[in-house]
């Protein structure tokens, strides 16, 4: 004789039916391997016999702590993250603005955007490679014909400049997100509330800090959640353009994490690593939340 | 909810934990297959690569061979990760000198000591068998015995009123120094220091010709040693003083040679494979017919006239592998005497009987390339270095090479950069 | 007067304009013109802006067989095929599992569902680095490495919380009373989601379809240490390889760039309508 169940306690057993599927993929897929990531990072386990093994406490984390590579990688992660986060912010922003007041062939602008941000980062990687390329590229080709420079540069041979020159390549890969976002909350503002304040005889500038930029405080909390959290764990476009050169120059957290487990062979402490990124990660994501979800003010 | 959702929802789960489980078990099919990781850059070309396969099925019918190409850089990383699944995702690898410590350690390559015959044994080169042997085991045949020799153009040269290559490095910097001034070459010498093996290549070749040493006798690292903190010293002073193309810290041996090819430099060194592209090949080189090879100099006051780096390669069958007999008849196939002997003009056969009398003038006879790149060969060689073996390696070497970069980009003194390195490697042997 | 006063404001963003769109197609453009010049112009001095005999040489060496001067060239339309294959499997299994997922928590009252909400956005936070270790030691074990099972599987790591986070949004913007009528009329929970929402739907269906795959075809990292040969290697792995210190090809890599570009550019231009709204709805809910 079946139970019969009130339809409250119906909803809760179909409910845990069908996240079911999504709750075992989430448990096999990510809890299981993050939590073993957690139990390798106390170990000393080479990638040629990738079974855990010879536990060694906290050994690994504390190498890290004294090691002046993982600092300078952390520094390096920070400031990619936050230039090109912030770049993207403000450009994207700058662009959204200007489709939001649809000039003449705004629509081909906005289409375009997606380019970029269709392009895979693998593809990107090449591209600006090739434009950066000390004999051939065009960038040389066209600072030289613009007589900018007197002689061809290597470019990507000084730590610093390949870094920023790294991060160029990012923004113009995911400023199309970010402008495509903001572009989107822009419009769904209602009308009134824009001609409201056009009557109350706001200046341009109120109009766009009081009004606008409120309103578009949720779009940009997630814009920025999403691609800071993607920003610090930069890994791809490291690869093909610089491969964590000139003289480690570029090597962000990622990137030494991959050195670590897979070029060096040492799992543990890439496991050790790994956790760090994924707790920094998420402590970024959890400040961002605080300080920029407030409830939404009416005017 | 249905029942049959429900009961659905469990099947499929339950068929997905043991599909998990007993994964791995595969049937096998009645073809060997043979998959061979390579590389591009050195040896044969990949259309050679396929003939000498086609070759191996005349006499294999039944045996597939696969080949992967991937570059130098990527290699070590690639195997490392290929070797971890079971059965491993490769049954012939490609592995660098270097890299035989490291590998026969973690256990990847399978042991054919008693597989080669003492004939076999006797023919070949004994310097070859260092490479592909660790500890007494020997873990593949040798394939690519290689060193850097010294490139230069004849015509700026004899332009330039020089009538001999230099033999020191002294006298290549006066001669640079001729060349650049008569405006023949803006950059007379390329290098390529780029922040990787190559650099450490480079590096070698010049601080055995300064009397400097990689390792001691009880192999702790002396590349810090006076000898050594003078030899980057020069390397850095030789890009202030315009001989060297500064892009030389971004260079690797193609960069070298495209810009040796397109008549921007007038010396350079590189591996064997460069000759025939550089010299002879009219669609890769503007500089055909100018190009010469010499030994390269060492610095004056050198007990050895020249020194070079050897940078040999060895086919290994991986120990794992199924296929292990199918990949070892391949692999002895591909480093025969007669396939090494026809595409020789890629390189050098590792049988020795080879380089004497009349079978020396038949391989020269083989290709147009030969007849300068054999005998410079077995010039060349006696003064080959190679680099320390140990299953570190990879490690090390990644910490030598940016030392050589902090230095050369100025980031460090050469000597504090080479204090810093030699300090890894004994932690590393730890 | 306002229409020129509109005119001047319309002319003075145009100015804005042009640099945004030149930014934006200036490199793209430098991919196709290199794509489509010989190796010997491209090394030339100083590059020109348009190759004087564009040639379609490059694409023929990929593409049609037998004509290929490199290796990798030759094994390059395989990894597309295996980048279709994963993207399109990913994309349907995602779909299937995150539609289920969705409804429940978009409808459903469940006393777990802000629980379950944060814990998938926690997961999609979860760096890829820190999963790859332990699923690469699984699937080592389990002979899973270099075949294309083990992608799908392990994209499902943040292609499924990106998707059930789409889809949530998507539903809740449904008005309930049409599934009400259905649930009235005696339609079970499951009938509901697809005979009255997943056609309601299915826009934001398409919309999130079209994002999964571009993050599986865009996928480099879990390519890069789970695959090795052409059994699974997935574009992105090829054209990296392309691209190793030694850039030879230089023509190949481009070539292969284009070609690796084409289907996620032309699918997000073509279905761009969805792309927006998907992006507009992440937005607005948040």
């Amino acid at each position: 004789m079946r139970k019969l169940l009130t339809l409250r306690q119906q909803e809760e057993r179909d409910g845990f039916w069908m996240l079911l599927p999504a709750i075992g993929v989430f448990g096999v897929i990510s809890v299981l391997p993050i939590l073993f990531t957690l139990v390798l990072s106390f170990t000393d386990t080479p990638l040629s016999n990738p079974t855990p093994q010879n536990f060694v406490g906290l050994k690994n984390f504390l190498a890290f702590i004294n090691s002046k590579d993982f600092w300078a990688s952390i520094w390096r992660t920070f400031y990619f993250t936050s230039v090109s986060v912030g770049l993207e912010l403000i450009l994207g922003l700058g662009i959204a603005l200007l489709i939001h007041s649809k000039p003449f062939g705004w629509q081909f602008l906005r289409a375009s955007l997606i380019i970029p941000w269709a392009v895979p980062t693998i593809v990107n990687g090449a591209i600006w490679r090739w434009i950066y390329n000390a004999d051939y590229g065009a960038l040389n080709g066209l600072l030289y014909s613009l007589g900018i420079i007197e002689k061809y540069q290597a470019w990507l041979t000084k730590p610093f400049l390949a870094m920023n020159l790294v991060i160029v390549a990012d923004v113009w890969h995911s400023v199309p997100f970010i402008a495509l976002i903001l572009q989107a909350a822009l419009a769904t503002i209602p009308r009134e509330i824009e001609e409201a304040s056009m009557i109350d005889g706001a200046s341009v500038w109120q109009r766009f800090v009081h009004i606008r930029l409120q309103l578009l405080r949720p779009a940009i909390l997630v814009a920025l959640v999403v691609r800071t959290v993607e920003a610090f764990r930069v890994f791809d476009i490291i690869y093909v353009i610089t491969q964590g050169g000139p003289a480690f120059g570029t090597v962000t957290i990622s990137y030494l994490t991959y050195l670590e487990s897979f070029t060096y062979g040492h799992l543990g402490s890439g496991s050790a690593l790994s956790f760090l990124i994924s707790a920094i990660t998420l402590m970024l994501a959890l400040i961002y939340i605080r300080i920029l979800y407030r409830p939404e003010v009416q005017k | 909810m249905t029942k049959l959702y429900r009961i659905t929802m469990i099947v499929v789960l339950i068929a997905m934990a043991i599909s998990m489980t007993s994964c791995g078990a595969k049937p096998e099919s009645t073809e060997k297959s043979v998959k061979v990781l390579a590389m591009q850059q050195a040896g044969p070309t990949p259309e050679e690569m396929n003939e000498i396969v086609a070759k191996f099925n005349e006499s294999n019918p039944g045996i597939k061979v696969n080949i992967d190409y991937v570059s130098y850089d990527a290699l070590h990383d690639k195997i490392a990760t290929s070797m971890a699944t079971n059965p491993p995702a490769y049954d012939v690898i490609l592995v660098d000198d270097i890299w035989y410590a490291e590998f026969a350690k973690n256990g990847y390559l399978w042991d054919v000591t008693s597989k080669i015959s003492k004939e076999t044994k006797d023919s070949i080169f004994a310097a070859a068998w260092d490479i592909t042997t660790v500890n007494g085991v020997t873990y593949g045949m040798p394939w690519l015995l290689d060193e850097k020799y010294f490139f230069y153009n004849e015509k700026m040269l004899a332009d330039a009123g020089i009538a001999a290559p230099p033999k020191t490095w002294e006298e290549l910097e006066a001669q640079s120094l001729i060349l650049k001034e008569k405006g023949i070459v803006e950059y007379p010498i390329v290098w390529s220091w780029a922040q990787a093996e190559t650099a450490i290549c480079d590096f070698v070749a010049l601080l055995y010709g300064n009397g400097g040493r990689f390792t001691d006798e009880n192999g702790k690292p002396a590349f810090n040693e006076a000898a050594g903190v003078e030899t980057l010293q020069w390397m850095v002073d030789s890009i202030d003083k315009g001989i060297v193309n500064p892009a030389s810290i971004s260079y690797v041996e193609e960069d070298v040679r495209n810009t040796f090819s397109q008549g921007k430099a007038a010396f350079a060194i590189n591996w064997l494979y460069m000759y025939e592209l550089a010299a002879i090949n009219t669609d890769e080189s503007q500089v055909v017919g100018q190009v010469k090879m010499s030994l390269i100099p060492a610095f004056e006051g050198n007990a050895a006239p020249s020194s070079s780096i050897n940078g040999s390669m060895g086919f290994s069958v991986v120990d794992k592998s199924p296929n292990r007999e199918e990949a070892w008849k391949y692999v002895e196939f591909l480093t025969s005497e007669e396939i090494q002997r026809e595409y020789s003009a890629h390189l050098p056969p590792v049988w020795s009987g080879n380089y004497e009398g009349e079978a020396l003038n038949e391989l020269m006879a083989l290709n147009e390339s030969n007849p300068v790149t054999v005998p410079m060969f077995k010039e060349q060689f006696p003064y080959s270095h190679v680099r320390p073996k140990v299953p570190y390696y990879a490690e090390g070497s990644k910490a030598l090479q940016l030392a050589l970069q902090e230095a050369l980009t100025k980031s460090k003194t050469p000597q504090q950069a080479l204090d810093d390195a030699a300090a890894k490697w004994i932690e590393l042997a730890k | 007067m306002k229409r020129l006063t509109r005119f001047i404001k319309n002319s003075w963003l145009v100015v804005f304009m042009v640099p945004v769109l030149l930014f934006i197609y200036a490199p793209i453009t430098w991919l196709i013109t290199s794509s489509i010049s010989t190796r010997a112009q491209l090394l030339a001095m100083p590059p020109r802006f348009f190759p004087e005999n564009p040639t379609l040489k490059n694409y023929m060496d990929i593409l049609v067989p037998g004509t290929a001067v490199s290796e990798v060239a030759r094994t390059f339309k395989i990894t597309l095929g295996n980048s279709l294959l994963v993207a399109l499997v990913t994309t349907v299994i995602c779909l299937i599992i995150a539609s289920l997922a969705a409804y429940a928590l978009a409808r459903l009252r469940l006393r777990y569902k802000n629980n379950f909400i944060m814990g998938i956005l926690s997961i999609r936070m979860i760096p890829e680095i820190s999963l790859v270790i332990p699923l690469f030691i699984a699937a080592a074990r389990f002979g899973w490495l270099d075949k294309p099972l083990v992608l799908i599987v392990t994209y499902l790591s943040f292609a499924l919380p990106f998707a059930i986070w789409m889809l949530t949004t998507f539903f809740e913007t449904i008005p309930i009373e049409m599934e009400d009528a259905a649930l009235i009329d005696g339609s079970s929970r499951l009938n509901t989601l697809f005979k009255v929402i997943l056609p309601l739907a299915s826009p934001g269906i398409v919309s999130t379809a079209l994002f999964i795959f571009l993050l599986a075809w865009d996928e480099f990292f879990f390519a890069l240490i789970f695959t090795s040969t052409t059994a699974s290697k997935t574009v992105p792995v090829a054209i990296a390889e392309f691209t190793g210190r030694y850039a030879v090809d230089i023509t190949a890599m481009m070539t292969g760039g284009v070609l690796a570009a084409l289907p996620p550019v032309i699918l997000a231009l073509l279905f761009q309508r969805y792309i927006v709204s998907g992006l507009s709805a992440g937005a607005v809910k948040g």
